[in-house]
């Protein structure tokens, strides 16, 4: 499904722009401004956008690849965001605006309300919610486009040191504003929103992979590279299985999407992907730390940029637990001799 | 991304194969209501029934992708994929023939004699000819190289002396192909001087003994070779070559999926016993299994993909066997706890017998076909760290 120049356009500008250095700055609350320019110049910020309203139309699946290669250099930019944000605003015919954007709500809980043209309400834990320049909402069933100039903000930060933000959003009025389509409600925007992190964790996992495997090539005790240990190699190869299987569970979800499919195996695919991710995320993350020794706990190696951000996105958008009681649960209301053809039915295939 | 090292290309499935995968589904479930068979665990490897192999072969399932003159059906390995997914996750009765459809027959194909071929092949596609695997000796395991089984040269063809053990089925099967050593051992050369052998197993100096196995059955055995004669056309590929055939074979072997879902009945018959609306830790533990298995399922799938292009995907077969033998495992310790079922091979009711089925032949998953310790270590090699 993948586009290749797409996704070698997204690996040059990240090889080139995104070093360490440039996480660790933004952490520290330097935007990188060089990165963004690029990327936002070769239109993958709003390859989810159709050319009509301002994007870059290109294929669903391509904008999935670009998130896995957005994971695997951990971008410390509202790149996903931004991606998803524009196909919010597609699905409302709403033209993008330049620039960074980012989503709410995205806390189950929060609510947002729409009534005689002003908003009010809260969303808590935006991403990048600071650095974007205008926000796509859904709300009353709406998808509206906000300025975030014109919210209030408090700040706030993820376990990867990424602006997570709360917004209110009281008697802000929207920029731009179309009825959502049938079907488009919060629940699917959980949908794409796990797709996503699904992919940024399957890129994540697979640089982790290469990281730990040059560390331990490289890294010498009692005379020999920590590689040539045998439970260091299995270790290791645990880790290439995890970030094999995450991706494939996210490549799944990233082709549910691309079809449009929400229904139950569309669903299914998502929520195992979710799952699936997320419960690699967590096992990788632990076999590179323990690869890495304690070099690896310290902040000046960059190993933490890619495990915090994985410990990060597990949890958003619905945790391993939400998505698999939801999965459970599909399972169960389809019975025990649907089980079969439901699982062989869905995108895992 | 880990497609850079381990590639699992995405497959997707036209009508054909769908049509196909319901006329599999259809047979499987007049079967089930008319007592045809009980749905078990590790059904590929313990189920043996001819009466079923007989009727896949009717069919046309078996020997799917071989040449017509032989008795197949030159379909793609994606036709013999379904087939062998919807049996084994219907817990189907398909130990008789696996043997000699997954390996036994593509070795004959390939490197076989045209007379091996025309004798053998048809037999195996109809469901009627069953192979014995003939490596791990009771010295060699993991290590198979080190085998030390022996061929000598007579006139005519081979003596051959030693021991070949864990061969499931080897008592009820028609042949076994014995890798064996036709050049003494040398260690500088490990894998050279290793040969292929078709043997018929009703030949003269060759004895049979049953191995029980913690589940009670008479499963697998030791084949003693006491100076049993192999004519010289029985060679299988060429004299020294033994070891690269094997290997060849190993992509096949590891990636199917019967390394994945040998336990997947008692899946089903756990969301079975929990019902339509299961509390939240039983729906959680059901959706985690499934999420694993339909991952699982995409990488195998991928496989299946690329030995259809002709590849050798050996490094992403044994991880996809690692995982895959593991979540085995995993979901039967998961699904006993779910419930208060008790695990018994007379259980009345279908999930405690296919709760026993799996739990005791589950130690056998991460074993045979090579250990998780030496499939990992092959993957190790891929990362470059050996």
């Amino acid at each position: 499904m993948s586009d290749r120049i797409v996704l070698d356009t997204a690996e040059r500008i990240l090889a080139d722009l995104c070093p360490p250095e440039v996480v660790n700055d933004a952490e520290n609350g330097v935007w990188p401004a060089a990165l963004w320019a690029a990327l936002e110049e070769s239109g993958l910020t709003l390859a989810w956008v159709g050319e009509e309203l301002g994007g870059g139309g290109a294929e669903v699946g391509d904008g999935f690849d670009i998130l896995k290669a957005a994971g695997a250099w951990a971008v410390p930019a509202p790149l996903a965001e931004t991606l998803l944000a524009g196909w919010l605003l597609e699905q409302g015919g709403l033209a993008a605006p330049g620039g960074a954007m980012t989503v709410a709500p995205v806390g189950a809980a929060d609510n947002v309300e729409l009534a005689v043209g002003m908003l009010s309400g809260t969303a808590r834990q935006v991403p990048f919610a600071r650095n974007a320049g205008h926000i796509a909402l859904l709300a009353a069933g709406r998808i509206l486009l906000v300025e975030q100039a014109s919210c209030a903000l408090v700040p706030g930060t993820s376990l990867a040191g990424e602006a997570r933000d709360q917004i209110t959003f009281d008697g802000v009025r929207p920029l731009r504003s179309a009825p959502a389509p049938e079907g488009l409600d919060r629940d699917r925007l959980a949908l794409v929103g796990a797709a996503v992190r699904s992919a940024q964790m399957a890129g994540a996992l697979s640089r982790l992979l290469d990281q730990s495997v040059q560390y331990a090539q490289e890294r010498e005790q009692f005379g020999r590279p920590i590689g040539r240990f045998q439970a260091v190699q299995h270790a290791l190869a645990d880790l290439a299985g995890e970030a094999a299987a995450a991706e494939a569970a996210a490549d799944a979800a990233g082709e549910a999407v691309a079809a449009g499919d929400f229904g139950p195996a569309g669903i299914a695919a998502i929520a195992a992907a979710k799952t699936r991710a997320g419960e690699a995320a967590s096992k990788g993350a632990a076999i590179a730390h323990q690869v890495h020794g304690a070099m690896g706990f310290t902040y000046e190696h960059s190993l933490h940029h890619r495990t915090r951000r994985l410990w990060c996105w597990r949890d958003e958008f619905g945790n391993e637990r939400f998505w698999s009681v939801r999965l459970g649960r599909l399972i169960a209301a389809e019975g025990a001799d649907a089980l079969w053809p439901f699982l062989t039915g869905s995108h895992a295939a | 991304m880990t497609g850079d090292r381990f590639r699992f290309p995405k497959v997707e499935f036209g009508s054909e194969e769908q049509a196909l995968r319901e006329e599999i589904r259809d047979f499987i479930r007049e079967e089930k209501a008319s007592g045809g068979f009980t749905p078990m665990a590790d059904s590929w490897g313990s189920g043996w029934s001819p009466e079923w192999s007989r009727k896949m072969g009717g069919r046309g399932w078996l020997g799917m992708m071989w040449p017509k003159q032989y008795g197949g059906g030159e379909k793609p390995a994606l036709h013999r994929y379904i087939v062998t997914e919807e049996m084994v996750s219907a817990g189907a009765p398909c130990a008789a023939h696996w043997v000699a459809d997954r390996q036994s027959g593509p070795l004959l194909l390939r490197y076989g004699t045209e007379e091996q071929r025309t004798s053998i092949l048809s037999r195996i596609a109809a469901g009627e000819c069953y192979f014995a695997i003939g490596m791990s000796e009771p010295d060699s395991g993991s290590d198979l190289a080190s085998v030390r089984t022996t061929a000598t040269k007579v006139d005519g063809g081979w003596t051959i002396n030693g021991r070949k053990i864990w061969s499931s089925g080897a008592h009820r099967s028609h042949y076994m192909i014995a890798l064996v050593r036709t050049a003494p051992r040398d260690m500088k050369a490990r894998h050279a001087g290793l040969t292929q052998f078709l043997i018929d197993l009703k030949s003269p100096g060759i004895e049979i003994r049953g191995i029980r196995n913690i589940a009670g059955e008479s499963h697998f055995n030791e084949t003693v070779f006491d100076d049993a004669f192999v004519p010289d056309d029985m060679a299988v590929g060429e004299v020294g070559d033994g070891w690269r055939q094997v290997t060849s074979e190993l992509a096949i072997e590891r990636s199917g999926p019967e390394r994945f879902l040998s336990t997947f009945p008692v899946l089903t018959e756990l969301v079975r016993e929990l019902g339509p609306e299961p509390g939240e830790r039983d729906a959680e533990t059901v959706g985690a299994l499934a999420a694993r298995s339909m991952a699982l399922r995409r990488m195998s799938l991928g496989i299946s993909r690329l030995l259809d292009e002709g590849e050798a995907p050996e490094v992403a077969a044994a991880l996809v066997k690692d995982l895959g033998t593991r979540f085995e495992g995993d979901l039967v310790r998961e699904a006993r706890n779910l419930l208060p079922a008790t695990a018994a091979s007379q259980s009345p009711d279908l999930y405690g017998k296919v709760l026993a089925d799996g739990v005791l032949h589950v130690p056998s998953s991460t074993i045979r076909g090579g250990t998780n310790e030496v499939l990992k270590g092959i993957v190790a090699r891929e990362l470059g760290l050996r």
